[in-house]
């Protein structure tokens, strides 16, 4: 603490800026700034999305022509795909790594990696990060664990093919499964990693966002994406350390022949040793960090959501209070509901109805959010940049997929929906398209500030939201139809039950959306690329925004601001805000810049 | 088919990137002054918000409309007429929250799309309104939780009332086997431990157990109708679920541990079969098998409704097709079939 005053101190003192000389290693690799660092996050994050996308496709054409031979899967799986036809374990290995990549490499890393290293010293009013070295560890664990997943795909049995929640015994015995063997311990390891770099750069984050805030940024005056980052890494914390803890303790089981997950198996005409443990205790400490989770997914693109919304809706985010009071209660609650996902696991039904009662309660601080958002736009004056309509499409794919979850969340209705289409339909709209909404929102919204002021194509942006926006639904809401007709996810194909004959169909339709889908993304990438090497530099506050970083130079120093931090005088949503005549506080301008002080007579909302 | 539709997939992506170089081109005209929506795309896109509207009540009604028809026929179990019931009154509460935050979510985007000397109201805070619309989802929520916490625990309270027929659900990879009690109705113990192949002993049965000699062992489950079945589950590999869509139940398989589930079966396959949804199901499925067999595919032979258990946990390579036929019968017919059945005594007696 007394460091940070200390270097308030200096800041009033000193220009801050002696720049450190730096070679191409310091400043492209292994760099301790955290605009490179969250730079780097997003790239790798974006490759990761790449072929986690990629990989839902070719199993997409899989359910929607079973069976079919197409040169094009034995030209990426090779040996899996002999003339062109998909192998059944490899087609489980797909799905694994699918929902692996995507919720823990893109939408955890990727999202909130990316984000929360740019916005938080950017928007505290920060020189950077309180450890540049624990960042950058950070990043680098992000970097090796994502290799060891990527060469993972590589090994002779095949990658992990459990599902992404990897329950034992099927995870643990090679006898069950080709995957369960070097393939999944190079998963355990990669994912071992992977929790040691969250846990460094969530630690980062919060002891960042309680110390080292410019003066006059109180709590109640920190941007919503801040406190969402914040109550992100917070959730982190507490949960992530429990999946560690099962990825242990399922090492052992696996290598060491303990019996925490196993018990009384008989496999391929032997007994095996195993007593007295339990795959339920596994499927406890998996959703324990599991459904928290889903919530690190989400949080950080509702946090963008608030603030790009505002910004662009030219109005203060509605119901700030009520907006912080929600992340907070989500993320409570979310340590406490996990139990939804094992309704039907066998453990006791008493349970069940804990768990009921806590997840339907979560709905009520999101249906909050929801009206919000709606309420913000109410008598706006939007300006629809692709950002902004990414958040729109947010909230509407948020509601629509959170809908569903009443239904998912009662235990009752989970038992003849459980493991279905329809929870596959629920959980892609609610946090996997929202959460990517969030992260384009993102990338478009603050890509100014990540590449030095460089615009990206806002008629690509369209192209890419609208294609995407339909898509999006075509590919998921005829998917809980699927669900409710009793088809269970997780099937290589549907042809062994007559009874699915007729949905042959829809799987057709879905998985055209989902390839067109998947081309838009391709929009998005040519945009991205060719944006950062030739875009045109916009001015220095694109979306007339109120926020810190708008106020950082554009070219990236070390520190952000060549003079002295800026001081905070209000929230930072004082959008169209009028004196009593009304005329804007700032004459000729709708924004009032959070490093404006208050105007005499002005009356300061929320603090 | 699969040329021509790989043929229409080719051209439209010509199409689309013939497009995008070409929009890509205008824009480049415009990139000097800045890539920062105008009035023009403010518009543009309000309309495309009002349009996407439609589009999403255009998919509701339209996957309504055409996808009806595929979902599960009315429940054959005597709980499962309440969980039909508490889906739909959801159902109707989610749609009618559904439509109307959409329409307002899109409407407003249309609506207030910005123009260059429009001014956006300050408006930050209204307490009364929050109050409403936390107080409105408490109250529905509530009742939904009540109702649903009511029915759960009358579904899954397993007990020895009103005489239930004892079975077991034994799941192993990739396929199911049941064990009937017998005529003393009580399954012997057993254990994975006592398997033995080369005797038949598959399920791992104590052959020293009495009420283990007159259990009897099928690979396909036969139920009388109207009496309340408890099913006893085990798995002697990975897990498994026992998912019977068309009864609305559902139990996982675990290790290691005995799982229960009960229900009461309330329709015959006889009576199932002449249910008009089914025999409309049975005439479409029959009708897309048929056009198989025309063009010489697999998987083409006529298709008679019948129940099914299907495995709903990813449990290795052949998890998609790990079934067991369940029939409901009369119980003469049930009678008659389990007199046909060899007893677990029996087996092992023609062993030794």
């Amino acid at each position: 603490m007394s460091a940070t005053a200390h270097a308030h101190v200096e800041d009033h003192s000193e220009d801050h800026a002696h720049h450190h000389k730096e070679t191409f290693v310091t400043k492209y690799i292994f760099s301790q700034d955290h605009k490179m660092i969250a730079r780097q996050y997003l790239i790798t994050g974006l490759i990761m999305g790449f072929i986690g996308i990629a990989m839902s496709l070719i199993f997409r054409m899989q359910l929607a022509w079973p069976g079919q031979s197409f040169p094009l899967f034995e030209t990426i799986l090779g040996r899996w795909a002999p003339d062109g036809v998909m192998d059944a374990n490899i087609y489980l290995a797909l799905i694994t790594i699918h929902g692996t990549i995507m919720v823990f490499f893109v939408l955890t890393a990727g999202l909130s990696g990316t984000f929360s290293n740019l916005l938080i010293p950017l928007q505290i009013g920060a020189r950077d990060m309180a450890s540049g070295f624990l960042n950058m560890l950070s990043y680098w664990m992000f970097f090796i664990s994502s290799v060891i997943m990527v060469l993972s795909l590589f090994v002779e049995a095949g990658p992990a093919a459990a599902g992404w929640t990897i329950y034992p015994p099927l995870s643990a015995l090679p006898m069950a499964q080709p995957g369960s063997g070097m393939g999944m311990t190079l998963w355990l390891v990669s994912m071992a990693i992977f929790i040691a770099s969250s846990l460094l750069g969530s630690l980062n984050y919060i002891v960042t966002v309680i110390n080292l805030r410019t003066k006059g940024m109180s709590m109640t005056r920190l941007p919503l994406t801040i406190w969402a980052f914040f109550v992100t890494a917070v959730i982190g914390v507490i949960s992530f350390p429990v999946l560690l803890s099962a990825a242990l303790l399922l090492i052992m089981d696996r290598s060491f022949g303990t019996s925490f997950f196993l018990s009384d198996i008989f496999i391929q005409g032997e007994v095996l040793h195993y007593q007295g443990g339990s795959p339920v205790l596994y499927e406890h400490l998996f959703w324990f960090l599991g459904h928290p989770e889903v919530y690190i997914v989400l949080l950080p693109a509702l946090g963008i959501t608030s603030e790009v919304m505002s910004t662009n809706a030219r109005k203060p985010i509605f119901g700030y209070r009520a907006m912080v009071a929600s992340i907070l209660a989500i993320a409570f609650l979310s340590t406490i509901v996990w139990g939804h996902h094992m309704f039907i696991s066998g453990m006791n039904p008493f349970l069940g109805s804990v768990f009921t009662f806590t997840t339907l309660l979560i709905a009520i601080p999101s249906a909050v959010k929801a009206f919000n958002y709606i309420t913000t736009l109410w008598k706006g004056n939007l300006q629809l940049n692709p950002a902004m309509l990414f958040s729109i499409g947010l909230v509407s794919t948020f509601i629509t997929g959170g809908l569903t979850g009443i239904i998912l969340g009662d235990s009752t209705l989970d038992i003849n929906v459980h493991d279905t289409y329809f929870v596959v339909a629920h959980f892609h709209l609610v946090m996997g398209i929202s959460a990517l909404y969030g992260l384009f929102a993102g990338v478009y919204h603050w890509f100014p500030k990540m590449f030095e002021g460089k615009m990206m194509n806002k008629n690509l942006g369209y192209v890419h939201f609208w294609v995407t926006a339909i898509c999006a639904y075509g590919v998921f809401f005829p998917m809980h139809f699927v669900g409710m007709a009793g088809v269970p996810r997780r099937y290589y194909e549907n042809t062994a039950f007559p009874m699915f004959d007729e949905l042959t169909d829809v799987q057709i339709l879905m998985t055209v959306f989902a390839l067109i889908a998947g081309l838009a993304q391709l929009v998005f990438l040519y945009n991205f690329i060719s944006s950062i090497f030739y875009g045109k530099k916009g001015p220095k506050n694109p979306w007339k925004s109120n926020t810190l970083e708008w106020t950082a130079e554009m070219k990236h120093i070390h520190g952000n601001w060549d003079g002295p931090i800026p001081h905070v005088h209000r929230w930072a949503y004082d959008y169209s805000k009028v004196d009593e005549n009304g005329e804007y506080i700032i004459p000729g301008q709708d924004f009032v810049p959070q490093t404006v002080p208050l105007q005499k007579d002005e009356e300061e909302m929320n603090h | 088919m699969t040329t021509l539709l790989i043929l229409t997939v080719l051209v439209l992506v010509a199409i689309a990137i013939w497009q995008m170089t070409k929009i890509f081109e205008l824009s480049r005209l415009k990139t000097e002054r800045h890539q920062i929506a105008n009035d023009t795309d403010n518009k543009n896109n309000g309309y495309m918000l009002f349009a996407f509207l439609i589009f999403i009540y255009g998919i509701t009604i339209f996957s309504f409309w055409k996808y009806t028809k595929v979902l599960l026929p009315e429940a054959a179990s005597a709980h499962g007429g309440e969980y039909d019931y508490l889906m739909l009154i959801s159902m109707i509460i989610i749609f009618v929250v559904q439509t109307i935050t959409q329409a307002l979510l899109h409407y407003f985007g249309y609506k207030y799309r910005g123009e260059k000397n429009k001014k956006a109201l300050f408006y930050s805070d209204n307490d009364r309104l929050e109050f409403i619309w936390t107080i409105i989802p408490v109250i529905v929520l509530a009742g939904l939780i009540l109702w649903g916490l009511y029915t759960w625990t009358s579904i899954m309270d397993v007990n020895e009332d009103d005489d239930p027929l004892i079975v077991e659900l034994y799941a192993q990879q990739f396929n199911w086997t049941a064990r009937y009690g017998g005529a003393d109705n009580v399954l012997g113990s057993a254990n994975v431990r006592m398997i033995d192949i080369d005797r038949a002993n598959v399920l791992g049965l104590d052959e020293s157990d009495s009420y283990a000699t007159d259990d009897v062992i099928v690979k396909e489950l036969h139920l009388p109708v109207g009496r309340k079945v408890n099913f006893k589950m085990r798995s002697q590999d990975v897990l498994h679920s026992a998912y019977m869509p068309h009864f609305r139940a559902q139990m996982n398989c675990v290790p290691g541990m005995i799982t229960e589930f009960s229900f009461t079966p309330t329709k015959t396959t006889a009576e199932a079969r002449l249910d008009p949804d089914v025999v409309d199901k049975v005439k479409r499925t029959n009708a897309i098998r048929a056009e198989r067999a025309a063009n010489g595919e697999d998987n083409s032979d006529p298709w008679e409704f019948d129940y099914i258990l299907l495995c709903n946990k990813i449990c290795g390579k052949s998890h998609y097709n790990m079934q067991m036929k369940i029939i409901v019968e009369t119980q003469e017919e049930y009678d008659a079939w389990m007199a046909g059945q060899q007893s677990f005594g029996q087996t092992m007696a023609s062993v030794q």
